[in-house]
């Protein structure tokens, strides 16, 4: 199962183990993992999943779509690393995959 | 002196569970009147994930939140529900005879016998950006919404945001502020085209200011901003003078004044009990997302079901001298002749 590192604010790390085919934002709740929240429940229509992907893993991730982008505008301290956790699926590539959490969601 | 409407019941909050409850109260001959914070009817089907396909709806393989909601106004326009839209209740007090006695924001009165409250996640309401400081300014010289236009004639105005209502209150502000500048995070933007053309040509002519960047800091004194400071994604912050600022960043669901009713709460949802889905509170009842009991389901149809069980026990304030009958609309001639369909 891949492993996905979640970085707070604080540089806490938190590293857990998640399935393929769920996305990065289910892997953060079940985990109890703090600062993705996930209002919508995955629909990309909020932007309380907002995270910064690891500049090494932004070419696996890639760029958000422009639906993901229409929502990044409600997002606070939105970055070009920004994405929303739940658009981001996870593949046998995301393996060890590094993203940090805001300092707030929106 | 408004008009007060006397009705059954008051359902708050016009998402699926609420219209669901207005079929089974109808099918009890129970009146319902719905009030929604939102202009449509539908919750967060209609709002959050309207093109979104929903697969768990018993007997329905497959069908979008629009979809949803269309199918249930179908179903309960044989009972004739008034809405009143783009409204919020905002006091609810208990009556002398058993009843209650509600005004929402447009002072609109309604007294009713039962309050059946179907608030979903809460109530929609423009999300604040959550920048450290910014109550102190708001409803001084920030504001999520535009109630008078003349408030902003001759104001300096920072419209942020790059939805419709950004680009809405822009074109409609530009003719009377001083100055206008819109304030985007990208130079794309999710509104009308059309309206984006419009702003485009007033920019190119020099009538207003279109900026890149997203609002980091607020400067001012005693609650009047003298300007805000912004952050693009490539350079350096830069400031923008102004007196007003007019966030447009969307919409959040906050639980609101039904904090305020004395009605228990358990972190922000409302226990109550799996025989009735009554709040401590008798009379007023709770269903859907909002309401919270051993073994509770965010689904809709759990709040379906939750629905039809109030309505048995509604009926019996509604009309505390007769006895129900259980009836399926299968076989029930009388059923069948309120829906229209016998």
């Amino acid at each position: 199962m891949p492993k996905i590192t979640f970085i707070d604010t604080a540089d806490t790390s938190r590293t857990v183990e998640t399935e393929i085919g769920s996305t990065v934002m289910e892997a953060a709740l079940k985990n109890g993992v703090p600062g993705v929240e996930a209002e919508c429940g995955g629909a990309c229509a909020c932007a309380t999943c907002h995270v910064y992907v690891d500049e090494e893993w932004r070419e696996k991730t890639g760029a958000p779509s422009p639906m993901e982008e229409d929502m990044l505008d409600f997002g606070y301290d939105v970055r070009p690393n920004s994405r929303l956790s739940c658009q981001i699926k996870v593949t046998n590539d995301l393996d060890g995959l590094v993203v940090r959490t805001p300092v707030r969601q929106a | 002196m408004t008009e007060t409407i006397k009705t059954d019941v008051l359902i708050i909050g016009a998402g699926p569970c609420g219209l669901f409850a207005v079929f089974e109260l109808g099918l009890l001959d129970v009146k319902c009147h719905l009030v929604d914070i939102l202009d449509k009817v539908g919750g967060q089907c209609a709002e959050l994930y309207p093109e979104k396909p929903i697969y768990d709806i018993p007997g329905i393989p497959e069908i979008s939140g629009h979809g949803l909601v269309r199918q249930l106004m179908e179903q309960v326009r044989p009972f004739d529900p008034q809405f009143h839209l783009n409204e919020m209740v905002v006091q609810l007090d208990k009556l002398g005879d058993g009843g209650f006695r509600a005004v929402t924001d447009a002072d609109k009165v309604f007294e009713c016998k039962v309050v059946v409250i179907a608030a979903g996640g809460g109530s929609f309401q423009p999300k604040r950006p959550p920048m450290p400081g910014i109550e102190a300014y708001e409803g001084k010289s920030v504001f999520y919404a535009v109630r008078k236009m003349e408030d902003f004639r001759g104001k300096r105005l920072v419209i942020a945001g790059g939805g419709d209502s950004a680009l809405d209150w822009t074109l409609n502000l530009q003719p009377i502020a001083e100055r206008v500048t819109l304030l985007h995070r990208r130079d794309q933007f999710r509104a009308a085209p059309d309206s984006v053309k419009k702003m485009k040509a007033l920019v190119e002519a020099g009538k207003m200011d279109l900026r890149l960047g997203q609002v980091t800091a607020l400067e001012g004194e005693g609650g009047m901003l003298s300007g805000v400071v912004a952050r693009p994604d490539k350079g350096e912050p830069y400031r923008i003078d102004c007196d007003t600022m007019l966030p447009f960043f969307g919409l959040t669901m906050k639980l609101g004044p039904v904090a305020d009713w004395g009605i228990r709460l358990e972190d922000s949802l409302i226990p109550v009990d799996t025989a009735a889905f009554e709040t401590n509170v008798p009379g007023i009842f709770a269903i859907g997302d909002i309401n919270t009991y051993p073994g509770k389901l965010k689904l809709i149809l759990s709040g379906f079901h939750e629905g039809a069980l109030m309505a048995q026990k509604a009926y019996h304030y509604v009309y505390p001298d007769k006895r129900l009958v259980f009836q399926y609309t299968t076989s029930s001639t009388s059923l069948q002749k309120k829906l229209g369909v016998a």
